[in-house]
């Protein structure tokens, strides 16, 4: 119930932050005369008080309409129409990923708790954690694009799924790290329970113990997770959309960012603040849904 | 017994080199009831778990155990799958930890039947409920349904017994299967189980001689992983051989035997008056008190007794101000007393203290013996000089029979009974008069219980301490206490002087608690067994609250609430009570 007032927190945060860096939109190297700049700021309300400014935009927001771009003809709600999908696909890919691999590993190392494998999995994780993700990104293109030429490097240069594999890896390494570790670790503090223990003496054999016992109670980390996840990767595409020149929201968020394009900021600002608390939210459903003491009470 | 469809045979299991049991040889013949006694770290539940197969990695097993032929030690893990639930089954210690939480009790039953094979699709379903009605288990429709949090531990511990016979085994385990339980409850559960014997051998493991006594055909007693003494449990109890068999059964309670006890003065220390306690819960109130009146003397001790939901925690938690009473009064020393602990004057709150069931919870694991008793002194006496400090705490120390050198030691280094005994020791550096234990003996096996008993009726008789004692151990309850208060939903049901209750018991709850008891004579009449459980305090029945369950209610109970009422030496609450004191 928290998730409207949040919401809201965020965006005066980011719109006074944004108003607060150095420099305006109409700033470059020509100097533009001061009649002609008086007359734009005037026509993107930008010479009123910053907020005056907020109450406009959080009008026109409660309409649905994310105001104009200063560098384009298009207005925002056209721009994120336009860039949105392939952040989706990206971020979507790479958070399937993300869970998949890591429940897998996660209960893989588990299972060989304290073997080599384990040490190794558990290893590779911390590796992968611990490298940000600018880092990851060059070196896999360096490596499988450049090198060994298995895939390519960049968006444009290839029109099939070929092109989708190296952002998504690269996005989703460090959550399947961090998704890897806390299966591992929730799924060992379950297969030591009592009730393991119990199915144990049933006679129910690893493989239906882990799926009928303990998978349920070692999500739980996980889906509580669900929500940090969506921000780790909503962050990391602005990076990764920007090294393989993809054109989404995040490249979108760098371009505009530099341009002191406004509006354009915080419309992707609210996008992916709303993404957020959505998952969230969505988190607490399931965990209530996973949890039969959390629904009781 | 040549038959025998358990053989064990030298089983030995160590770790790092040092043995937990050693050499242990024994048989089960077909339905027969063993039972394997001993007191904690002597090696039974070891025992079980290598039968079972469930030992840990770092576990050393020697020796053969075989079950109709096969053999269970060391065997793959999918070999041992196969004849777990079918051949071998075990009900563990506590159901609140051995049922998966996460599922419901009918899927946690069909699992078993689907994965050896046994039922599947709706025969399974129909088998899960027929193995729940088998139990005992009322509306097993309605229960397969339910999550193990709904379900009471007494329903929790028939669905492990449900759980476990439905592979039909020619063995089944049970591990301190009613150490958990209330003794009504685990007067019930002992019940199902002699059932049980009908269908499967039953290996029973217990610290508790009573129980063997009334449920074992033959015993086997471990000290220190050794077999120390077996044979028919008629014979064991006649003539022990060993003498820990003999110190084992000489620890066990005696309700019949009169304890001595120094008096109590006559001066009323701290007094409670209508006192009541509730708590919101699911949008109503649940009342955990409900109107308790009562005067500890100097010097005396007042044992508090009940089932859970009785109330007998908050009760005192109450009179030491943690959950603030909502109606009432309590005065101690004819001054009233504040309801909230942070009210309260500093030199009143040192006179009440606390010790807790868990020593080891409840001392701070980074410290040193010295400092967790002086903690308090540090709070209230501040200005104490080093040396003032040090005497005392080696005083109290000495007073619960710790001698200087403990010190320096941290918790860890101590055993339960020292730790428990370092709790009490902290909680009487301020020299309270007042000492409220909640369970503080449980914990404890029989020859250290003895000890720290001692240690309070020492304490008491040299210095007046009053002490209020919540315990379920009615052994205990008769060696220590002057005077026994029963609780049933909240209410006094009985108050009485120790010898008049355990002699006479007026209310049929008192009466149906002592019978619970398990006696350590194998030759002892059975009581009947009380059935039914407590109710929820959140809808307690109308009328005597207690009617739903006492064998001796009439019409009347229904709709009238007795209150307490002095007959013969007992303060009482039961409209009968007279005729039982007729006929006494
Ligand atoms: S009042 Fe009736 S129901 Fe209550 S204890 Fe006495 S006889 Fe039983």
């Amino acid at each position: 119930m928290g998730a409207v007032p949040t919401l809201l927190l965020v965006i005066v945060l980011a719109f006074f932050l944004v108003h607060s860096v150095p420099g305006g939109p109409f700033d470059s190297e020509r100097v533009l005369p001061p009649e002609i700049e008086q007359v734009l700021l005037e026509r993107y309300d930008l010479d009123d008080p910053v907020p005056v400014q907020l109450a406009k935009y959080l009008g026109n927001l409660l309409k649905g309409d994310f105001g104009p771009s200063y560098r384009s003809t298009l207005n925002v709600n056209q721009i994120i129409a336009q860039r949105f999908p392939a952040s989706l696909a990206i971020g979507g890919l790479a958070m399937t990923l993300a869970l998949a691999a890591g429940l897998m590993l996660g209960t893989w190392a588990a299972l060989r708790h304290n073997s080599r494998l384990d040490r190794v999995v558990t290893g590779l994780a911390m590796t992968g954690i611990s490298i940000p993700i600018f880092v990851v990104a060059p070196a896999l293109v360096l490596i499988f694009a450049v090198y060994l030429n298995w895939l390519p490097a960049g968006w444009t240069v290839s029109p099939g799924p070929a092109k989708y594999v190296l952002p998504v890896v690269a996005l989703a390494l460090p959550q399947i790290a961090y998704i890897t570790r806390l299966t591992r670790a929730s799924m060992i503090d379950v297969l030591q329970s009592g009730y393991v223990r119990t199915a144990r003496a049933q006679g129910l054999g690893t493989a239906a113990i882990v799926r009928h016992h303990a998978l349920k109670p070692a999500l739980l980390p996980v889906v509580s997770y669900l929500g940090p996840a969506i921000a780790g990767i909503l962050t990391g595409s602005v990076v990764i959309e920007s090294v393989f020149g993809i054109p989404g929201l995040g490249e979108g968020f760098v371009t505009a960012a530099f341009n002191r394009d406004y509006l354009q900021v915080m419309g992707i600002v609210v996008l992916y603040a709303a993404l957020v608390v959505l998952l969230n939210l969505l988190a607490d459903v399931l965990y209530g849904l996973l949890d039969p003491r959390v629904r009781y009470e | 017994m040549s038959q025998a469809i358990l053989e064990v045979d030298s089983l030995t299991i160590a770790y790092d080199g040092k043995p937990v049991v050693d050499g242990l040889t024994f048989e089960v013949a077909p339905a027969e009831a063993v039972g394997l006694v001993g007191e904690s770290g002597s090696g039974k539940t070891q025992t079980a778990l290598a039968l079972m197969g469930l030992l840990p990695a770092t576990a050393h097993v020697r020796g053969s155990a075989t079950l109709g032929g096969e053999k269970l030690l060391g065997r793959a893990e999918a070999e041992l799958d196969a004849l777990r639930a079918r051949r071998i089954a075990m009900v563990f210690q506590d159901p609140s930890l051995a049922l998966n939480p996460y599922l419901r009790i009918g899927k946690q039953l069909r699992l078993i039947l689907e994965r050896h094979g046994i039922a599947d699709g709706a025969t399974a379903t129909r088998r899960a409920l027929d193995a729940l009605a088998s139990v005992g288990l009322p509306d097993p429709d309605r229960q397969a349904r339910a999550f193990p949090h709904q379900l009471s531990g007494g329903m929790r511990q028939r669905v492990m017994i449900a759980a476990a016979l439905i592979g039909e085994p020619d063995l089944l385990i049970a591990d301190e299967p009613t150490t958990a339980l209330d003794v009504t409850v685990q007067a019930q559960i002992l019940a199902l189980l002699e059932e049980v014997r009908k269908q499967t051998a039953l290996l029973l493991i217990t610290h508790d001689l009573g129980v063997v006594a009334g449920h074992c055909e033959r015993m086997l007693v471990l000290e220190h992983g050794r077999l120390v003494e077996s044979g028919p449990t008629e014979r064991v109890f006649a003539a022990p051989a060993h003498a820990h068999t003999e110190a084992l059964i000489a620890a066990h309670p005696h309700l019949d035997k009169a304890p001595a006890l120094s008096r109590p003065a006559a001066e009323e220390l701290l007094t409670l008056d209508g006192i009541r306690v509730s708590y919101r819960a699911h949008g109503s109130r649940l009342k955990a008190v409900n109107g308790v009146e009562l005067a500890l003397k100097k010097g005396e001790t007042v044992a508090i007794v009940g089932e859970s939901g009785s109330g007998k925690s908050s009760l005192v938690r109450a009179v030491l101000g943690l959950v603030p009473a909502d109606a009432g009064r309590l005065c101690f020393l004819g001054e009233e007393l504040s309801h909230e602990v942070s009210a309260r004057e500093t030199a009143t709150r040192r006179e009440l203290q606390m010790v807790f069931q868990d020593p080891l919870g409840s001392l701070n694991p980074q410290m040193r013996v010295a400092s967790i008793v002086a903690e308090p002194l540090d709070v209230h006496e501040p200005g104490l000089s080093g040396t003032d400090r040090r005497r005392k705490v080696v005083n109290r120390l000495e007073q619960v029979g710790l001698d200087a050198s403990f010190v320096e030691r941290f918790p860890h280094e101590l055993s339960g009974g020292q730790a428990q005994r370092v709790a009490i020791a902290r909680a009487l550096v301020l020299a309270p008069s007042v000492l409220v234990c909640d369970e503080a003996l449980a914990a404890l096996d029989g020859s250290v219980r003895e000890q720290v008993l001692n240690v309070l009726k020492d304490v008491q008789a040299n210095t007046g301490l009053a002490i209020l004692f919540i315990s379920h151990d009615l052994g205990v309850v008769r060696t220590l206490c002057h005077r026994v208060l029963v609780m049933y939903l909240g209410r006094i049901v009985e108050l009485a002087d120790n010898d008049v209750l355990f002699s006479s018991p007026l209310h049929p709850y008192t009466r149906a608690l002592l019978d619970a008891v398990p006696v350590a004579d194998p030759t002892a009449e059975r009581p009947p067994v009380l059935g039914g459980e407590v109710p929820s305090p959140l809808s307690p029945p109308a009328g005597c609250a207690f009617h739903p369950r006492c064998p001796q209610a009439v019409e009347d109970c229904r709709q009238h609430a007795p209150g307490l009422r002095r007959v013969g030496a007992t303060d009482v609450a039961c409209l009968r009570a007279s005729e039982y004191l007729a006929k006494a």
